[in-house]
C-alpha cells in the first residue's frame, strides 16, 4: 500500500572514532544519558513526527542494536501495515554483499521502498543527539518544489573545518558544497539528514551503482552530481540542540551538557519524548551519607558514595567512601571506594 | 504439563486505604516509588507461567485499567491466554448469586475456555516477589483439593490482626481458619484450587444463598475438602490501611529489605514509564530516600520516597514522606510525616506536618 514518505534510518556505522565505546557494539547502539541507546533519538523523532515507515539499516556487530530495536514497540513502530523493518545486508540468486557506502546500502533495499510507491524518501541516521520534526522539513520540502532538501545547521566560525559546507542563496537554494573546507566562506552544515523525490533518487542510485570509481555516498556521490546536473536543492534550516557523538570528546561533551538546566529537556521534554527500553529495575536508593550533585541516575541504583556531575545507568551500585566525579557509569557497575 | 491459570479478585479490598482509595481501587494504589499494589501478584503469576489472568473488579477501576492497559508490561498481551478484567456486567434477570459469587457466575466461561485445570486466587494485598512453582508442585504432590500460601511474621503488626489465621495438622493439612489474633501463620490470600472444584462450590454456594466464595465454600467447608497448606518464609508484607501501606512504604528504605524485595528474585513488573533518569541538581541534598525515574531535585529529601516526576525545588524540604507521581514541591516548603497523592502543589514556603504514627494525607490534584 502507498505511504507519502519511506523513512530510511542508517545505522550500520562503525563509529570507530569512539574507540572501546564500539568494539562490539554499533555506534547507535551506544549508550546514552543513563537510560537511552544513541539510536533512540532518531527513533523517536520518527515517532513524534508521524514518521511511521522505517527501515532501519544494519550492518556492524548488530547483535545489541538489533536486539534493542526488535519490532520497534517502544517507539510504536509495531504497526499492521507499515512500522519499523530491519535491513540487513542479504544475498539473492544473483549474490549479494555488504553494503559499501551510505547510497549503495538504499540502492540494495529498493524493493523494500517501492513496496510502498512513496513519493518521498527520508535519510537519517542513528548517531546524532537532537530533537527534530521530519514533517516539518517535509513540509518545506514541498512547498519549495525541491528535488532533494538537506537539512543544515549553522555552526560556529571555528567550527567550519569539521563539517560538509553547504551555500545556499536567500531562498535557500543551494548552489555549492564544500566538504571539510579550511576557509569556508558559509558556516551552514550539512546534517546528514536528507529529502529526496524518490523517482528522481532511484535514476541517481542505479545510475551511480554503475560507476566503478564511485564511493557510493550521499554526500560525496549522489549529492554533488546532482547538483552538477542543476536539480533543486534546497537547504533546511533546523534550529536547536544538535550534536555529533561520533568521538569520546563530543561524546562526554553532550553528557555534560545535560546538567545544563534547559539541555536537561533533551531527556525530559513532555512534547517530545524520547523513548527506549525498560529493563524493570527498581526505584534508586539513596542510602544515609550519600552525596549527590549535579548527577543522572535510573532506576536500581544504590548509592552511599560521593557522586558530582555523573551519570549513572541503570542498576550502578556506589559503595560507601567511593567517590565519583565527572564520569558516567554503564549498567551493572559496583564501585567501591 | 499441568498449568494453572490466575485470578485476582478484588471484591473484598474496597476502600482500604480512606482517602488514597475515594477514586481508585486499593490494587492500582502505588506503591514503592514505581509499583501499584497489583504489580506484585500479577508479576508472582506472570513469574509462574501462568498466561491467562482474570481481575474480577466491582468498582473504581478507571485506574487499574488505564495502569494494566493490554496487559503488554506483564507479557500478557497473548494470542494463548492474556489479560482479563472483567468488571461488572451484569444483566441476567434470572442470577440469584450474592457478594463474589455474582463474579464467579457471571465469568464461568473464563475458568471453562481455560485449558488449566488448576486456579491460582490471589487478591492484591500480599506484598511478595516470587514464584509460586514450588506452591504449586507441592498442590499436585499432596493431591489436594485446595492449597493455601501460608506466612508468619517475626514481629506481630497491626495489619496481620485482620488476616485470616490457619491452623494445621504435622502434616501440613489446614484444620481450622480463624480471626484468632494469638496464632501465627497467616493465611496470605493465595491460593490453589482444583478447577473442577471451583465450579462445583460454585453453582453450591449460589444454590445456597451464599455470599462469599472462600468463607462458603472453602473454609465452612474443611471437613469435606482436602485442604493443604505451603509456607512462604522469603520477604513479604501486608497492605490493608493507610498506617501498613506507610509503614511497609517506608521499611524499604532499609537496604536488607530493599534487596530482599526487589533484588533476590526476577524484576518486579510494572507499567514503563518511559521517564528520564531522575535529575539531582546544584543543591540537592538527598540521603535515605527511595527515588524513582524523572525526578528533578533541587531541594532536601531524607527518609522518603519519590514516585516519578517529581519536582522538589530549591530549600524545600521532604522528611518522613510519601509523594506520589508528579507532586511539585516549590520553593522552601517544608514537609514531614505526609503523604501526596499524585498531582499534589505545594506552594512555596508552605509547611505541612503529620504525626509519624498517623501521617497526614493531601488528596490527589490538591495545591496547597
Amino acid at each position: 500500500m502507498k505511504k507519502e514518505c519511506v523513512t530510511m534510518l542508517l545505522a550500520g556505522g562503525v563509529g570507530k572514532r569512539l574507540g572501546l565505546l564500539t568494539k562490539n557494539l554499533a555506534k547507535p547502539a551506544v549508550p546514552f544519558g543513563g537510560r537511552y541507546r544513541i539510536i533512540d533519538f532518531a527513533l523517536s523523532n520518527c515517532l513524534n513526527s508521524h514518521m511511521y515507515t522505517v527501515g532501519v539499516l544494519t550492518q556492524y556487530s548488530p547483535l545489541a542494536l538489533h536486539k534493542h530495536i526488535g519490532v520497534g514497540k517502544p517507539w510504536d513502530l509495531d504497526r499492521l501495515d507499515d512500522g519499523l523493518t530491519t535491513l540487513s545486508p542479504f544475498i539473492e540468486n544473483e549474490g549479494g554483499n555488504w553494503y559499501h557506502g551510505t547510497a549503495d546500502a538504499i540502492t540494495k533495499n529498493i524493493k523494500y521502498i517501492e513496496g510502498y510507491d512513496p513519493d518521498y524518501v527520508l535519510v537519517i541516521s542513528g548517531d546524532h543527539i537532537y530533537h527534530m520534526d521530519y514533517d516539518k522539513m517535509l513540509q518545506q520540502h514541498k512547498e519549495t518544489n525541491a528535488d532533494v532538501t538537506i537539512s543544515v545547521i549553522e555552526v560556529p566560525w571555528k567550527d567550519t573545518s569539521r563539517f560538509g559546507i553547504l551555500h545556499a542563496d536567500e531562498n535557500l537554494r543551494i548552489n555549492a558544497f564544500e566538504e571539510k573546507p579550511t576557509n569556508a566562506t558559509s558556516n551552514l552544515a550539512s546534517m546528514g539528514i536528507y529529502i529526496f523525490n524518490w523517482k528522481l533518487l532511484k535514476e541517481y542510485l542505479l545510475q551511480d551503482a554503475e560507476l566503478e570509481d564511485s564511493d557510493h555516498d550521499f554526500g560525496k556521490n549522489i549529492l554533488p552530481t546532482m547538483l552538477a546536473d542543476h536539480q533543486e536543492l534546497y537547504a533546511y534550516q533546523f534550529e536547536g540542540y544538535w550534536k555529533d557523538v561520533g568521538t569520546i570528546q563530543s561524546y562526554w561533551e553532550a553528557h555534560m551538557d545535560l546538567f545544563d538546566k534547559d539541555l536537561a529537556k533533551l531527556l525530559s521534554n513532555k512534547d517530545w519524548s524520547i523513548y527506549s527500553h525498560d529493563s524493570q529495575f527498581p526505584a534508586q536508593l539513596i542510602e544515609e551519607n550519600a552525596v549527590v550533585h549535579r548527577s543522572l541516575i535510573n532506576n536500581g541504583c544504590i548509592v552511599s558514595g560521593k557522586i558530582d556531575s555523573s551519570v549513572l545507568f541503570e542498576n550502578v551500585v556506589v559503595g560507601e567512601g567511593a567517590k565519583i566525579n565527572q564520569s558516567i557509569y554503564y549498567s551493572s557497575w559496583c564501585t567501591d571506594r | 504439563m499441568e498449568t494453572m491459570m490466575g485470578l485476582i479478585n478484588l471484591e473484598h479490598e474496597q476502600d482500604f486505604l480512606e482517602e488514597l482509595t475515594y477514586f481508585r481501587s486499593g490494587a492500582s494504589m502505588p506503591f514503592a516509588a514505581r509499583y501499584r499494589l497489583i504489580d506484585f501478584t500479577l508479576s508472582n503469576m506472570v513469574r509462574s507461567n501462568i498466561q491467562e489472568v482474570a481481575i474480577f473488579a466491582r468498582n473504581k477501576y478507571r485506574s487499574l485499567m488505564d495502569h494494566l492497559g493490554s496487559g503488554a508490561d506483564w507479557d500478557l498481551d497473548r494470542r494463548h491466554g492474556g489479560l482479563f478484567i472483567l468488571p461488572p456486567d451484569w444483566n441476567d434477570p434470572t442470577d440469584i448469586s450474592k457478594g463474589d459469587l455474582k463474579h464467579f457466575h457471571n465469568n464461568l466461561d473464563y475458568f471453562k475456555r481455560g485449558k488449566s485445570d488448576y486456579v491460582l486466587i490471589s487478591g492484591s494485598q500480599f506484598i511478595s516477589n516470587t514464584v509460586y512453582d514450588d506452591l504449586f508442585q507441592h498442590h499436585l504432590d499432596n493431591k489436594a483439593d485446595v492449597t493455601l500460601l501460608t506466612t508468619s511474621y517475626d514481629t506481630p503488626l497491626p495489619e496481620h490482626d485482620k488476616c485470616m489465621k490457619v491452623d494445621i495438622d504435622e502434616n501440613g493439612w489446614v484444620t481450622g481458619l480463624s480471626n484468632d489474633r494469638k496464632k501465627q501463620r497467616i493465611f496470605s490470600g493465595v491460593y490453589i484450587i482444583n478447577k473442577a472444584l471451583l465450579l462445583d462450590v460454585i453453582q453450591d454456594c449460589i444454590a445456597h444463598y451464599k455470599d462469599h466464595f472462600f468463607l462458603d465454600g472453602i473454609s465452612a467447608n474443611l471437613e469435606n475438602l482436602n485442604v493443604q497448606s505451603y509456607h512462604y518464609d522469603g520477604y513479604s508484607a501486608i497492605v490493608n490501611s493507610v498506617d501498613s501501606y506507610y509503614r511497609q512504604n517506608m521499611k524499604l528504605l532499609e537496604k536488607t529489605a530493599y534487596k530482599d524485595l526487589f533484588l533476590t528474585g526476577e524484576h518486579v513488573l510494572t507499567k514503563v514509564g518511559n521517564q528520564a533518569p531522575s535529575n539531582y541538581q546544584e543543591h540537592a541534598n538527598v540521603d535515605h530516600s527511595l527515588i524513582a525515574t524523572g525526578c528533578e531535585i533541587n531541594g532536601e529529601v531524607t527518609n522518603s520516597i519519590l514516585f516519578r516526576g517529581v519536582k522538589v525545588h530549591k530549600d524545600a524540604v521532604i522528611k518522613n514522606s510519601i509523594i506520589m507521581q508528579r507532586c511539585n514541591i516549590e520553593a522552601g516548603a517544608h514537609l514531614e510525616n505526609v503523604i501526596l497523592d499524585k498531582d499534589v502543589t505545594i506552594t512555596k514556603n508552605q509547611a505541612l506536618h503529620g504525626a509519624k504514627e498517623k501521617p497526614f494525607v493531601i488528596a490527589k490534584r490538591k495545591k496547597i
